[in-house]
């Protein structure tokens, strides 16, 4: 008799547990950020937030229903209380009512569910556009009205402290992970549609606030479109396993107003204009290397190590390397096109031409490597010209 | 047609027939072996080992994931663990437990002597250790383990360096033996029924065994195309998967979840099985709707050939898609809810007593039904695209495999080993198990909903600080969760060479069917000369049958 009781006392104990932590879910006095969905900026994320709740509260109704007549069956129906077996074993009638009763629930659920995928699937009459292409493992955005393009990796502090055993306390960085050097941004109050490919492996786009994720798939030009309320920072992630650093690409939309959005866009092409000069100046060698320790430490070190050494096996050394000490053109070769079956990636789209010309230089000319020779950004940026942009759709 | 077909096999069986006697020596006994019992204890024995291994490498993910920052693995070793996890939890843990538990019953419920083709119902097990020792090789090969997920998506999957090929060949070799025992269950079960054993007479169990089979056979040779494309993409030089040679990445998708969404009714429908058999043996009453209990099996196994691209909402499928897969979703859980009612009422006015089994049974209907509700929240296509490969979806399916399914292969562990050794296990220590273990699966879970809506994607091997309160749960309930396994363990052993209690053929007051009428353990060789059934032996009676 004690023993069954403990039994119900536990079950019961469980029970209450499970359902006080669903309601915690559907009260909606406690729908912060960090426990349920956002509500989003968007029309997309409040519809999605709606029809998340409706099917919530539904499910929690049909739970009550179910796990309340089971407790009360192990309350009273148990062999300890001198309870005796009924012996039915079918009622047509039931079976017909659980079967009926659910498909119109289902119905009710599908209406509003049908509605909001509709909408959400319909990106005509949009104001602007923007390409997205994922790579491994950072955002390229590129704006062909405006002719702005740009890529958007995780910021530098958080790069840091990511860093296996890095001794930087992640609380202590701003945005720990969710943040990027270069935000997209975006103007509020318009209709912006997306273009969506990747250019490596699949990759997925998503900012919860803007209520959807969409796949950036190589080959594939997805469509997806926001229409931004409020201006603000809405953060997200890359949300399709993507490799060794998939955790570590994040996504910053920085909405702002049309005037704002404007301004913007006139600093990022006179700063375009600024890079191409540098891309066509004569640079030295000194200059080179310099730039050239910079990039190799944010870009190449992470395999290749600071020292040249490597790291073996997936990642070979730099440091008396027949690649880095041979002909000029072949190592060029590898570092934009990368290595097939490696996990060298190609870095023509991911660096600009005087970030690689600087790499390469500077490899050439470090860890007791002496070729003694340097390239010129402009050199880069002729081979970039030349050679067609990987993955993105005929 | 079952006494035909019976007396047809007979003569096969007659120089087993006269003695109990087992094959002497170790290596006869257990390599050579062509006993069902034998093998059902190789594949129990086997898939354990491998629920532990795969545990492991979910308490480094756990424990990578106690805090923000990276602490104890680089990523791509965290890529590695989440992937191989997968692959051992499902094809070495819960599928070959499932066929364990066939092997052992399914002969000894429908009257039969043994599996219908018992040389190859060797082979189909040894295949095994060979398949999951290439697998768990390649971790310590130069280029590492797969890294790209269990479902292995090309362009990503590609880059794994030459210990792809072991991966391709291990699954090869797993699709092979699944392939070979569930031919052999099918067989079984069509061929070897005892006379007077109807199909609608038939144990739930193995109805939702022998519709799992044709699941199986349906869908493993789909996985065996789709990773020998990959092997070819990778090795040969073809381009069935890379959109620059023409190929297209989201077919290998498409391919996949054809074979992997009945994939988890191949691990969950053997699970609805025994919670059918376990709820009325305990509730000392009928089980509720048997009939629709069958139909809505058979109803699940075949709408789950047309859902598959719920899992891939978000690659940009037509809207018309879209919507189809959306509602084929939803109708799913018609049938599923048929199930969780029939239990509900199958307990309703019972006379129930809860001992180990029952208690794992019930925890089962109440965290499977919790799974089944958050995939319903997840079948609609536009919220999908919120919870799509967050923690929502880790939340979710863990919630259907592990309170599910290997919930389910604890009470029927639980269940039936008193039945194998003919000791009773440790009820005290069974409880503390199921407790604990009903706890902390909670904790483990739970607070992974919240990470999902939150925001919080999958495959991830650090996040943002305000994530960690939650992961930091979630850890602290995975590794109690991980340390409590190991009284299953104990309580295992304990019972078979241990115990003094003795189990009697019955065992349970309640038990009903043709395996509690054999002693405990049962002969090396049950059912030599087959019982005729009558519908007071079963626990299912046709409707026509006079009430039991």
């Amino acid at each position: 008799m004690k023993k069954e009781n403990t039994v119900i006392v536990g079950l019961a104990v469980l029970a209450a547990v499970i359902a006080a932590m669903w309601l915690l879910l559907a009260a909606p006095a406690l729908t912060g950020n960090h426990i349920n969905m956002t509500r989003g900026v968007t029309p997309q994320s409040e519809s999605n937030y709606d029809l998340h709740m409706t099917v919530l509260w539904i499910c929690v109704g049909i739970g009550v229903l179910v796990y309340s007549t089971m407790f009360t069956s192990i309350v009273l129906h148990r062999k300890s209380r001198g309870h005796k077996a009924a012996q039915f074993s079918h009622s047509t009638r039931a079976e017909i009512i659980w079967t009926v009763i659910p498909v119109l629930i289902l119905v009710g659920m599908a209406l509003p569910a049908t509605r909001a995928l509709i909408k959400m699937e319909d990106p005509s009459g949009s104001d602007m556009t923007v390409k997205i292409t994922g790579f491994q493992w950072r955002w390229k955005y590129e704006y062909p009205d405006q002719n702005i393009e740009f890529i958007s990796s995780l910021d530098a502090a958080s790069n840091a402290a990511r860093q296996l055993n890095s001794g930087i306390d992640p609380t202590n960085v701003d945005n720990y992970l969710l943040n990027v050097d270069h935000p997209l941004v975006l103007p509020v109050g318009k209709k912006v549609k997306f273009l969506i490919t990747a250019a490596d492996v699949i990759h997925a786009w998503w900012v919860p606030a803007l209520g959807w994720k969409k796949d950036a798939i190589p080959g594939f030009v997805n469509e997806a479109w926001t229409y931004i309320d409020e201006p603000g920072i809405y953060r997200g992630q890359c949300a399709e396993l993507c490799g060794r650093d998939h955790g570590f690409m994040p996504i910053v939309v920085k909405a702002v107003t049309q005037d704002e959005f404007d301004a913007w866009t006139r600093r990022q092409l006179a700063a375009n204009q600024e890079q191409q000069a540098e891309t066509e100046r004569q640079w030295t060698r000194d200059e080179l290397m310099q730039h050239g320790k910079d990039v190799y430490t944010s870009e190449c070190a992470g395999c290749h190590q600071a020292d040249g050494k490597g790291l073996k096996p997936a990642f070979p050394a730099l440091a008396g390397s027949k690649v880095v000490n041979g002909p000029l053109t072949d190592q060029v070769d590898i570092v934009m096109n990368g290595r097939a079956g490696t996990a060298m990636s190609a870095w023509r789209q991911k660096l600009s031409s005087t970030d690689i010309a600087a790499a390469v230089t500077y490899t050439r000319n470090v860890f007791g490597n002496h070729a003694g020779d340097a390239i010129q950004p402009s050199a880069i940026a002729d081979i970039q010209r030349r050679s067609e942009p990987l993955g993105t759709a005929p | 047609m079952s006494d035909i077909t019976y007396t047809d096999i007979e003569p096969l069986h007659e120089a087993h027939d006269e003695h109990d006697h087992k094959p002497k020596g170790f290596l006869n006994r257990w390599l050579f072996t062509t006993n069902h019992k034998d093998i059902g204890t190789l594949y129990l024995i086997f898939s354990l080992l491998m629920f532990l291994t795969g545990g492991a490498m979910a308490m480094v993910i756990r424990a990578e994931l106690f805090m923000p920052g990276l602490q104890l693995v680089e990523p791509e070793f965290f890529n590695q663990m989440t992937t191989m996890h997968a692959l051992v939890m499902v094809f070495g843990a819960v599928m070959p437990a499932w066929v364990g538990f066939a092997n052992w019953m399914i002969p000894m419920m429908i009257g039969a002597p043994d599996m219908a083709l018992p040389r190859m119902n060797n082979w189909s097990f040894w295949i095994l250790p060979f398949a999951f020792a290439m697998l768990l090789s390649t971790l310590f090969m130069d280029s590492g383990g797969p890294a790209a997920g269990w479902t292995l998506y090309p362009p990503l999957v590609l880059q794994t360096g030459d210990s792809f090929a072991f991966v391709v060949f291990s699954v090869h070799m797993m699709g092979i033996s699944s392939i070979m025992g569930s031919i052999n269950i099918i067989a079984t079960i069509t061929n070897m029924r005892a006379p007077g054993m109807t199909l609608l007479r038939m144990p739930m169990f193995v109805w939702t065994w022998l519709i799992t089979a044709f699941l199986l056979l349906a869908v493993m040779p789909v996985l065996a195309g789709a990773v020998t494309m990959l092997l070819t993409d990778h090795f040969f030089g073809t381009n069935f998967f890379n959109a620059a040679g023409g190929g297209d990445p989201v077919m290998f998708q498409h391919i996949f979840w054809f074979f992997g969404h009945p994939e988890v009714y191949i691990m969950i429908l053997p699970a609805f099985g025994v919670i059918s058999e376990i709820l009325p043996t305990f509730a000392r009453k009928p089980l509720f709707g048997y009939s629709s209990m069958v139909y809505a099996t058979a109803s699940i196994a075949l709408l789950s050939f047309i859902v598959w691209a719920h899992h891939m909402f978000t690659v940009g499928m037509p809207l018309q898609g879209e919507l189809f897969f959306m509602y084929a979703t939803m109708l799913i859980s018609v049938p599923t809810g048929v199930k969780v009612f029939n239990w509900v009422s199958t307990m309703w006015q019972g006379e129930m007593t809860f001992e180990t089994p029952m208690l794992f049974a019930i925890a089962f209907v109440v965290l499977f039904t919790m799974g089944g509700f958050s995939g319903l929240m997840l079948a609609i296509t536009a919220a999908d695209f919120q919870y799509h490969d967050t923690y929502f979806v880790v939340a979710h399916f863990h919630y259907v495999l592990v309170p599910g399914a290997v919930f389910a292969l604890m009470a029927a562990t639980y269940y039936w080993l008193p039945k194998w050794t003919g000791n009773m296990y440790s009820e005290k220590w069974g409880k503390i198990h199921f407790w604990l273990s009903a706890i902390f699966v909670n904790v483990l879970f739970f607070p992974q909903h919240f990470l999902g809506l939150a925001g919080m994607p999958r495959r991830i091997p650090d996040y943002s600080p305000q994530f960690a309160d939650f992961n930091m749960i979630s850890s602290i309930g995975g590794f109690a969760f991980g340390v409590t396994q190991l009284i299953f363990v104990g309580v295992i052993l304990h019972c078979v060479f241990r115990s003094k209690v003795k189990a009697s053929g019955q065992v349970w007051e309640g038990a009903r069917g043709l395996e509690w009428t054999l002693s405990s353990p049962p002969p090396y060789h049950s059912f030599s000369t087959p019982p005729v059934v009558t519908h007071n032996m079963v626990r299912h009676p046709r409707d026509t049958d006079a009430a039991v």
